[in-house]
């Protein structure tokens, strides 16, 4: 018999761990996502966030550990788990040969919800993605992002609890990109938990409650996108472009720090306190009349970010 | 005991949803229609033409031979096309086992097979032939689809190829030489004692046989061992088609 645990949390993660064949893809993960909450997953590609999110949805058996997903074990019970998700992977797999209709059909039938409420459900969906006029036609003829958002109308179907999203942006065009971020906002106010596994940091700034970052199969760390940010001041960089050659030694001498170095045309300088760089920068300019062609303020990427966890975890 | 049957019968649902998806994707794939259709048609003509033997000895041997390669001319394929694709993780994602995806595969394959392979079956009522027993024929006809349709799963298990065209080769590596020792030309009664032994090693001899000996009256086994020898074939393939295919299910996947 299947048991549901309660739980504040719709996804606890213990120290699990999957191998194939002597590659280690996740190794000794811990993590809770709270119910409600978007959770980013972010690392490079190989990190492990897809091996990861196909244990929790009950598509790879784990080597170790356990995943308690909406309250069902991921081990003892995958199909329980299955069926309170949905999920758009990294890699479009609607069925090309088949309508959009048919491709949500197939979804509502496999998921077994009835007939009547999986047409319903299906007509809502398609016309909030605005796939409706589209849905006599084969997925085969889709834009890239015409499929993502058949994608996430599959995963919809069934109006799962918690929602596994694969690098749900990757490869989609700027607008296409923004709609299908106002959908996973819209979906989280409308009560769904969200797994979102990406390498896209803006996105995770303007999507997530919490974040993990993951590299080599292991978890680097785990917290708001602020706080991580803030722990990672010191990555933060101003670009800046003078209208005439500058000497490096003059302007490190000027500005007081070593850490500037170019980059193509520009200067890079590292700083915590960017307010004050900026402010030197200009009297810099004035002083020997220099004009500032460009400055940009840059944030620590998740490379940057990345690259200091794991040197700290070292 | 109740939520057994209940999930069983949930999951054989879900294994027919499968099979109406397959009916529509993969039945006109060109492999299905070559290997399918226009192969053991042109088999058969090759094999009759210019030869003064009457239709009804040609029809066990027709019917052997249209079953065998329709019921096995779609499962190979669907497995490869599917990890191609990325639908198997899609299927995989969803609340079905991987015994009842494989069912409804085999479903498919089976269909498929029946619905082709009936069409020489009504030949021998067509051209009043003195046929036996039409039901036990029809009955044979269908355990025997069952069985092949099981065994073209089995096909695509081992090596986990994502490529269809490797596991029709494969497929074909098995099948030709089951079609030349399983009695569709030589009767079992004609071969050697050693050509007798291999044949008996392929479920296709039983069903020729049952065919041979309700259309001509002229079977090797008793019928009842034909029947036996199917559903124990069938069963065999079936548990060696689950057991392969769960173990190189994360192959395909990663």
């Amino acid at each position: 018999m299947a048991i549901k645990q309660k739980s504040q949390n719709a996804i606890e993660v213990t120290n699990l761990s999957k191998q194939f064949s002597n590659i280690t893809a996740v190794d000794n993960i811990s993590f809770e996502v709270k119910k409600g909450e978007i959770f980013g997953f972010l690392g490079p590609n190989g990190a492990g966030k897809t091996t990861t999110i196909r244990v929790l949805t009950g598509i790879l058996k784990p080597d170790k550990g356990t995943a308690l997903v909406a309250g069902h074990d991921v081990l003892k019970n995958p199909l329980e788990v299955k069926q309170c998700l949905g999920v758009v992977p990294e890699v479009s797999n609607a069925y090309v040969d088949l309508t959009a209709w048919e491709n949500l059909m197939l979804m509502g039938e496999l998921y077994g919800v009835p007939k009547k409420e999986r047409e319903e459900n299906a007509v809502k969906l398609l016309k909030d993605f605005g796939l409706y006029d589209v849905r006599e036609k084969l997925a085969k003829g889709f834009s890239k992002g015409m499929k993502q958002k058949l994608l996430l109308c599959m995963a919809l179907i069934n109006n799962p609890e918690i929602l596994f999203l694969d690098e749900p942006t990757s490869g989609l065009d700027i607008e296409s990109a923004r709609l299908m971020r106002e959908k996973v906002q819209q979906l989280n106010r409308d009560g769904k938990t969200i797994f979102l596994s990406t390498h896209n940091m803006e996105e995770v700034n303007q999507l997530c409650h919490r974040i993990a970052i993951i590299n080599h199969g292991k978890i680097a760390a785990i917290d708001t996108p602020e706080r991580l940010r803030a722990q990672s001041m010191e990555l933060q960089y101003i670009e800046v472009l003078f209208d005439k050659p500058v000497n490096l030694a003059k302007l490190t001498e000027r500005l007081k720090i070593a850490n500037v170095s170019p980059a193509g045309n520009k200067f890079r300088i590292h700083t915590t306190n960017p307010h004050i760089i900026i402010e030197n920068l200009v009297d810099f300019a004035r002083e020997d009349n220099l004009k500032i062609l460009d400055l940009d303020t840059m944030m620590p990427s998740l490379e940057d970010i990345f690259i200091k966890l794991i040197k700290q975890k070292i | 005991m109740k939520r057994k049957i209940d999930f069983i019968s949930t999951q054989l649902n879900r294994s027919f949803v499968v099979t109406k998806k397959n009916v529509k994707i993969y039945y006109l794939k060109g492999p299905v229609i070559v290997f399918g259709l226009l192969f053991p048609l042109f088999l058969f003509l090759a094999f009759m033409i210019g030869k003064s033997i009457p239709l009804k000895e040609l029809l066990p041997g027709l019917i052997g031979m249209v079953t065998f390669f329709t019921a096995t001319s779609v499962g190979p394929s669907i497995m490869p096309w599917e990890t191609r694709s990325r639908t198997l993780e899609r299927l995989a994602g969803c609340p079905i086992t991987l015994w009842a995806i494989l069912l409804g595969d085999i479903f498919s394959s089976f269909l498929f097979g029946l619905a082709i392979s009936v069409i020489p079956l009504l030949l021998t009522l067509t051209l009043n032939i003195g046929l036996s027993n039409f039901v036990v024929l029809f009955l044979g006809l269908v355990l025997a689809n069952f069985c092949f349709s099981v065994l073209s799963v089995l096909f695509s298990a081992y090596p986990p190829s994502d490529l269809p065209a490797t596991v029709m080769m494969i497929s074909s590596l098995v099948k030709f030489p089951l079609v030349f020792i399983s009695g569709i030309f030589i009767p079992i009664q004609q071969m050697p004692s050693w050509g007798r032994i291999i044949a008996s090693f392929s479920p296709l001899t039983y069903f020729t046989d049952l065919a041979r000996r309700l259309i001509l009256n002229n079977g090797y086994y008793p019928l009842i061992l034909d029947f036996s020898m199917v559903v124990i074939f069938t069963l065999i393939f079936l548990v060696v088609t689950i057991k392969l295919h769960e173990k190189t299910f994360t192959k395909r996947i990663s």
